[in-house]
């Protein structure tokens, strides 16, 4: 392999093909909406997309960039999704304060329980994020006076941001989200060049070495973890307006384990890898779902020809065949 | 005044004495290296210098204070840099890349979202400083997984010397080295040592070598202190010779 195709290197000296890329992914999402139905979809599977590749990515920043996993994303995206819903529901008609309310109990949930399980090492570590996912599941499955139970929470609408009209137009709601997709993505890229994600970087190629450099490994773990569910519970919030209602199961470790398996199939020692994961896995489950109910063995098989062949994920495939 | 003090040192796992009552005295500027066969406790004796874990007994101190109980991160912030036996790097990062974690992390930045200008700049140019000093310059921008042993050796050293340490731990150096290779990484330290004034200890397999850069030797045997002394004096040394030296010639 030529050194310019280094995985962790390629964040902090960004080289031309990168830039075009770059170019490329932001062209496509600024015109979605042109394109969507033409291709048979809808605006509204777009806003999914980016939706799931933001839980993806921020999976992705301690999956892949700090090397450590959870399986229980789902908390975090599910937390958001329920605070925006129960805001709407409950306490005022405003979309912001929707989305902070959201965006704060996943992202104070990740840190309390991240505090805890940060010690934890490996598998143990990823065996508790799926037990607190699971927490959150059953309590929002058995309050039914609170959460709906069962049948999720109905009932709220997302509003209008003064004169933005996000709650009647799908197109419009689609560059919302489109706009703090952005926002958290430059936060990430900003995070992974600088001196505390050169550190994570670090803690993921060898922890051993970091701490014996004075880098705190727990506590820059910990630091990592909460942010990671910062960019999921944003994403959890976005995905409560899409849908107008809030699913006990955005709470269920199924979601994790499609989160986890949109960035090792997208690429998870790339940026955008998980993106492009979560644009495969959202639109197969849209359209084999329309066929059969068996859609999951579909999304199965290619996870596994992709971990088998192509080991870097499909933009670490893309990018090895693209001229240097 | 001694720099680093260990003071009757020993750890047992279980009903195993790995390290059984060392004691240490390694004064400013000095190099002093640490022999002994295979299993003599070395490696165990240096991570309780380092922290890694703490003695069952016994003290450490460091510049006159008691460090027995503070944790391995936070004596790399009193000045304690190692490197160890089997090289730990960051093998997908470049060279420039490993060395600036070190650099960013002994200037405090490790928290940093972003450096202003003045701080960039000095990151840079330590970074810069420990690359000529370790003579890497030219590789500065390879992947680390992708150079020599002996580059590799260098560059886990010159991350050691990012840290701006006032002692550096080195263990076995040149392990598992060709001769060029030791020639380099012993060029190295005696520079190191002789001409920046580092204070050094080593613990090294490799008799030429420890000969050659020592000021002092300790000689472990069975987790214990068998002899300590200049070169000659170990060399002289009739139990040496025949628990250590003798086996190995």
């Amino acid at each position: 392999m030529s050194t310019t195709t280094a995985p962790g290197t390629l964040l902090a000296r960004p080289d031309r093909s990168n830039l075009l890329g770059q170019i490329a992914i932001w062209l496509l999402l600024l015109t979605a909406p042109f394109w969507m139905n033409a291709l048979g979809g809808y605006t509204a599977l777009a806003s999914r997309v980016l939706i799931f590749g933001l839980a993806a990515m921020g999976l992705n920043f301690l999956l892949g960039f700090t090397g450590v996993m959870s399986f229980g994303h789902a908390a975090y995206f599910g937390l958001g999704v329920y605070g925006a819903g129960l805001t709407l529901l409950y306490v005022a008609h405003s979309t912001p304060l929707a989305m902070l309310d959201g965006i704060l109990l996943g992202t104070v949930g990740a840190a309390i329980f991240g505090a805890l399980i940060v010690r934890r090492k490996g598998v143990y570590f990823a065996m508790l994020t799926i037990a607190f996912g699971q927490i959150c599941y059953y309590i929002a499955y058995s309050w039914n006076d609170f959460t709906g139970g069962y049948d999720g929470l109905r009932g709220f609408q997302r509003q209008p941001i003064g004169p933005i009209d996000i709650e009647n137009s799908g197109e419009v709601f689609y560059y919302y989200v489109l706009f703090v997709f952005a926002i958290c993505v430059a936060l990430m890229a900003l995070l992974l060049r600088s001196p505390f994600g050169r550190s994570l970087i670090a803690i993921r190629e060898n922890q051993r070495r970091a701490l014996f450099l004075g880098i705190p490994v727990e506590r820059h773990i910990w630091l990592s973890f909460t942010i990671s569910a910062f960019f999921a519970s944003v994403a959890g919030a976005l995905y409560a307006l899409l849908n107008n209602f809030a699913d006990p199961s955005s709470l269920n470790y199924v979601i994790s384990g499609d989160i986890v398996i949109m960035a090792v199939m997208g690429g998870m020692r790339s940026f955008w890898g998980p993106l492009i994961g979560a644009a495969v896995f959202v639109v197969l489950q849209d359209y084999i779902s329309s066929m059969t109910v068996n859609w999951m063995s579909w999304i199965g098989l290619i996870f596994v020809v992709v971990v088998l062949f192509f080991p870097r994920g499909l933009l670490g495939f893309i990018r090895r065949r693209a001229p240097a | 005044m001694s720099l680093l003090e260990v003071r009757s040192a020993t750890k047992t796992f279980g009903n195993l004495v790995a390290v059984n009552d060392v004691s240490l005295s390694v004064g400013h500027g000095e190099l002093r290296a640490i022999i002994g066969p295979n299993g003599a406790g070395k490696t165990t004796f240096f991570n309780l210098i380092t922290g890694f874990f703490a003695p069952t007994s016994g003290e450490i101190w460091f510049d006159g204070k008691d460090i027995t109980r503070v944790p391995a991160v936070e004596r790399v912030g009193l000045g304690m840099a190692r490197t160890f036996q089997i090289t730990e790097i960051f093998p997908e990062l470049t060279i420039r890349e490993n060395i600036r974690v070190a650099a960013e992390s002994s200037a405090g930045l490790r928290l940093r979202p972003w450096l202003n200008r003045q701080q960039e700049a000095e990151v840079r140019d330590a970074v810069d400083e420990v690359l000529v000093a370790s003579r890497l310059t030219e590789h500065a921008d390879r992947l680390v997984g992708e150079l020599s042993h002996g580059d590799q050796r260098s560059a886990e050293i010159a991350m050691a010397l990012a840290l701006k340490p006032r002692i550096l731990l080195l263990d076995e150096p040149t392990a598992g080295m060709g001769e060029q290779e030791t020639y380099q990484v012993a060029g190295l330290i005696r520079r190191l040592h002789r001409h920046t004034g580092y204070t050094i200890v080593l613990i090294e397999h490799d008799m030429r070598v420890v000969f050659n850069l020592a000021d002092r030797i300790l000689v472990l045997a069975e987790g214990a202190v068998l002899a300590e002394g200049t070169p000659q004096e170990i060399a002289d040394n009739p139990m040496v010779q025949q628990a250590y030296l003798g086996k190995n010639q």
